[in-house]
């Protein structure tokens, strides 16, 4: 693979920061996008630019055709049966709130548990936290282990037959950890628990098969695999979608209207009120296309060369602590530094160029469970080289002297 | 490679040495006031205890706290500085201390903050402000609970 020709894809990596070569070291909150996707905006928008679904001309119908082709990529990507168990959301976050609210709403009691784990980002949390208000259900969690892994030795006692949701993280976006996601989902489905898996730093780094994890719903978005912000998905079992009720009311999510009563349509129209996001739809197909260009397992193979690279380099440094398991991990390394906040230590490497990224990594209980105030935290794509790994070790070096 | 003047403004040897060795550290009991005070989106947190006197002069002050090197040195040059001074005074020193990482005005009293001016390299750094006056904001809650106690 030309690992060198394809990072030219990416133009915005030109560039100096602070007088300094740009390393971007930041692609778990949000990847860069290459000149395709860009060029697919742009082309959407001189070109074909109409409504869709409900236009009769020749740019409604190129609209709507476009759109449309994009939900088969999205099924095939991630090998879901059929396209209609596509439903596109602005990401994650949308794709979780829309199960935790319209799924729960119908199928949650009082006194039912909801079973997550630890490592969960805030926004695998908190829609949670809210549907167990509304339903009286109760939330627990599969703790975390010191190496960063999920203690699965508690599943016994917590996958009880009282457990009705279970989600969890695919690859956790602040340890790296690549969560047994197929063996959950069967120990879940044995209990009759619905599950739902928050792939936001799987889908487009690693091959991610829901047919083969056995997952009931399953999230994403597209801007942290090369697709514009605002837009991912949700997919949803068919028969599990079909049996929900709409989210929000409006055009294109109904059949017949009248002053009193609505009837809806089949998913995934059912769920995608309005007039959709049409070119982040567009651009999340481009990107698809792109990846696929290269393969997924490249990808993969990739971003873990770059990554076994950067683990082992920082762990030469002294005063670090690197969370997470050393392997298999996603395609990040998140650090502490004795000698340094993690505010402090981004500010710095800013000021070389370098972008990382400091806090809580919206996983504030995991921070907890750390006991630390938060972490910085370096995170790769196919893009990134060696010879940046190096440049972030040398800036390291020069931060741990500066603060000691 | 070399370090941008900027931040080596910013983190200057005394700011340093501040957040590695904080003065005033620790906690008071008895009559005191004690206030929290936190950025929760980036999880700096400091608990400021305020002995005032009958005047609402300043006491005695102490601190703890975990966070970014300039919220924790900024807290411990402000105790320092306002320990022994009159309510008045602080309130003064309060305010010329946000001109210092804003720069949008002159001090008013430029001698009484001494070495807390050095804190107005954040001026470059304008999310960094929120941590420069994490212990400014705490100490301006106890002063508001005294007045109202």
């Amino acid at each position: 693979m030309d690992w060198p020709r394809i990072r030219t894809d990416f133009p915005i990596l030109d560039q100096q920061v602070h007088g300094h070569p740009l390393v971007y070291f930041d692609n778990a909150a949000s990847s860069q996008k290459p000149r395709s996707v860009i060029e697919a905006l742009v082309h959407y928008y001189q070109c074909d630019n109409a409504n869709v679904h409900r236009g009769l001309h020749e740019l409604s119908m190129r609209a709507t055709d476009a759109f449309e082709a994009v939900r088969g990529k999205v099924a095939r990507l991630i090998g879901a049966a059929r396209e209609e168990e596509i439903v596109f959301t602005r990401g994650t976050t949308e794709s979780v709130n829309l199960v935790a609210q319209i799924w729960a709403q119908q199928f949650l009691k009082a006194g039912d548990v909801i079973l997550l784990t630890g490592m969960e980002h805030h926004s695998n949390l908190v829609p949670w936290q809210l549907a167990a208000k509304r339903s009286g259900a109760v939330l627990k969690h599969i703790p975390v282990l010191e190496d960063g892994t999920l203690d699965l030795s508690t599943l016994d006692s917590l996958m009880t037959e009282q457990v009705k949701v279970f989600s969890c993280v695919h690859i956790s976006n602040s340890l790296g950890t690549m969560n047994p996601v197929r063996e959950l989902c069967a120990r879940a489905r044995a209990v009759g628990a619905m599950t739902l898996i928050d792939g936001a730093q799987a889908v487009g780094h690693v091959p991610v098969d829901v047919q083969a994890i056995g997952c009931d719903f399953y999230a994403f978005s597209g801007h942290k695999m090369c697709a514009p912000t605002g837009i991912g998905a949700l997919y949803g079992r068919y028969a599990l979608l079909e049996s929900m009720d709409p989210w929000h009311g409006g055009g294109e999510m109904i059949n017949r209207v009248t002053l009193e009563t609505s009837d809806y349509k089949a998913p995934p129209a059912r769920f995608e009120a309005g007039t959709p996001d049409i070119a982040g739809v567009i651009g999340l197909g481009a990107a698809i296309d792109y990846l696929n260009s290269i393969g997924i397992a490249a990808i993969e193979a990739r971003c873990a060369e770059l990554t076994k690279l950067a683990y082992t380099r920082m762990s030469e440094l002294p005063g670090i602590r690197l969370l997470g398991p050393e392997s298999p991990r996603g395609a990040l390394v998140a650090f502490a530094l004795e000698c340094a906040h993690p505010h402090d230590l981004v500010e710095f490497a800013n000021t070389q160029g370098l972008a990382l990224r400091g806090g809580h990594h919206c996983t504030q209980p995991l921070m907890k469970r750390f006991k630390v105030p938060g972490t910085s935290r370096a995170s790769f794509y196919f893009y990134n080289t060696e010879a940046e790994v190096e440049r972030m070790m040398d800036i390291l070096h020069q931060a741990v002297t500066f603060f000691s | 490679m070399a370090l941008s003047d900027e931040l080596r403004d910013l983190y200057q040897q005394v700011i340093l040495d501040h957040s590695r060795n904080p003065r005033n550290h620790g906690e008071l009991t008895g009559d005191c006031i004690h206030v929290h005070g936190d950025n929760p989106t980036c999880g700096d947190e400091i608990d400021m205890w305020v002995k005032f006197g009958p005047e609402g002069q300043v006491e005695d002050i102490k601190f703890t706290g975990q966070g970014c090197a300039i919220s924790q040195a900024s807290a411990s040059m402000m105790t320092v500085k306002v320990k022994g001074e009159g309510g008045a005074k602080v309130k003064t020193m309060l305010e010329d201390f946000r001109h210092i990482v804003l720069g949008d005005a002159p001090l008013q009293d430029e001698d009484a903050l001494g070495e807390l001016i050095l804190l107005e390299g954040v001026q470059k750094f304008p999310q960094r402000v929120k941590c420069a006056m994490l212990g400014w904001r705490a100490l301006e809650q106890a002063m508001g609970e005294a007045a109202h106690a």
